[in-house]
């Protein structure tokens, strides 16, 4: 039976290896056929600016990957709404990710759904198993 | 003495920025990289910090805020520098103090 998996993405990209690890563990979850919902809060809204170029740093630019989750069923993104404020960000700020309905002619929607800290823990609180990064 | 501060930490969470300012002397230049160049962004209160730390050169490292897409964001009257200026800037000050 599948189960409520949340990935708690907590920190900016690039500076440590989390976010990246955090992808590749998602995408692992993904496969497995479980019910995914990824969450970005703190610095880890940094994780989906639209616009990063690693070409300077010799890094490897890993955002477009955030893109590719809705192809993987992967489509319950929630950003908390203060810490995109914090940051002086508003969800123009953030890629455009979407995901195509199945049972609706593949018509296309918004992958990302901006929630405040208080509905946030709602979701968090529904969840079977939690992975923080 | 002229000391040029590095900061690789970003502003949330971690109060080395804070520490930092709290200890920069004027004259003194603050180059921010790695996550440390959100501090610089604009709309944040590191950015005002900033703003209001008197004598203080501001820095940041372009390619770091290139990657994670604020480059345009950077707060007015930050220099962005690249790699060569960050030598530069090592090579102007008397010593490096490196905040981790």
């Amino acid at each position: 039976m599948a189960k409520k998996f949340m990935y708690m993405n907590t920190k900016a990209p690039y500076g440590t290896i989390y976010a990246l690890e955090s992808l590749e563990v998602v995408l692992i979850g993904a496969a497995f056929e479980q019910d995914v919902s990824l969450a970005f809060i703190g610095d880890g809204v940094y994780q989906l600016t639209k616009g990063q170029n690693t070409e300077g740093i010799g890094m490897k630019n890993f955002s477009p990957t955030y893109t590719a989750l809705g192809d993987y069923d992967v489509n319950k993104i929630y950003v908390e709404k203060e810490s995109l404020e914090e940051r002086g960000l508003s969800l123009d700020d953030l890629q455009h990710l979407t995901w195509e309905d199945e049972d609706e002619d593949w018509a296309e929607k918004d992958s990302i759904r901006l929630v405040s800290r208080s509905e946030l823990a709602d979701v968090i609180d529904d969840q079977d198993v939690i992975l923080s990064f | 003495m002229a000391t040029l501060h590095t900061v690789n930490k970003s502003p949330f969470g971690s109060s080395v920025l804070d520490d930092c300012l709290g200890l920069a002397k004027r004259g003194s230049t603050v180059l921010l990289f790695e996550d440390g160049v959100y501090a610089a962004t604009t709309g944040t209160k590191s950015a005002e910090a900033i703003a209001n730390a008197d004598g203080i050169t501001f820095a940041v490292l372009g390619p770091d805020a290139k990657a994670r897409g604020v480059e345009g964001k950077i707060a007015d009257g930050i220099k962005v520098v690249d790699y060569d200026g960050f030598v530069d800037l090592v090579a102007e000050h008397d010593k490096v103090h490196a905040w981790l």
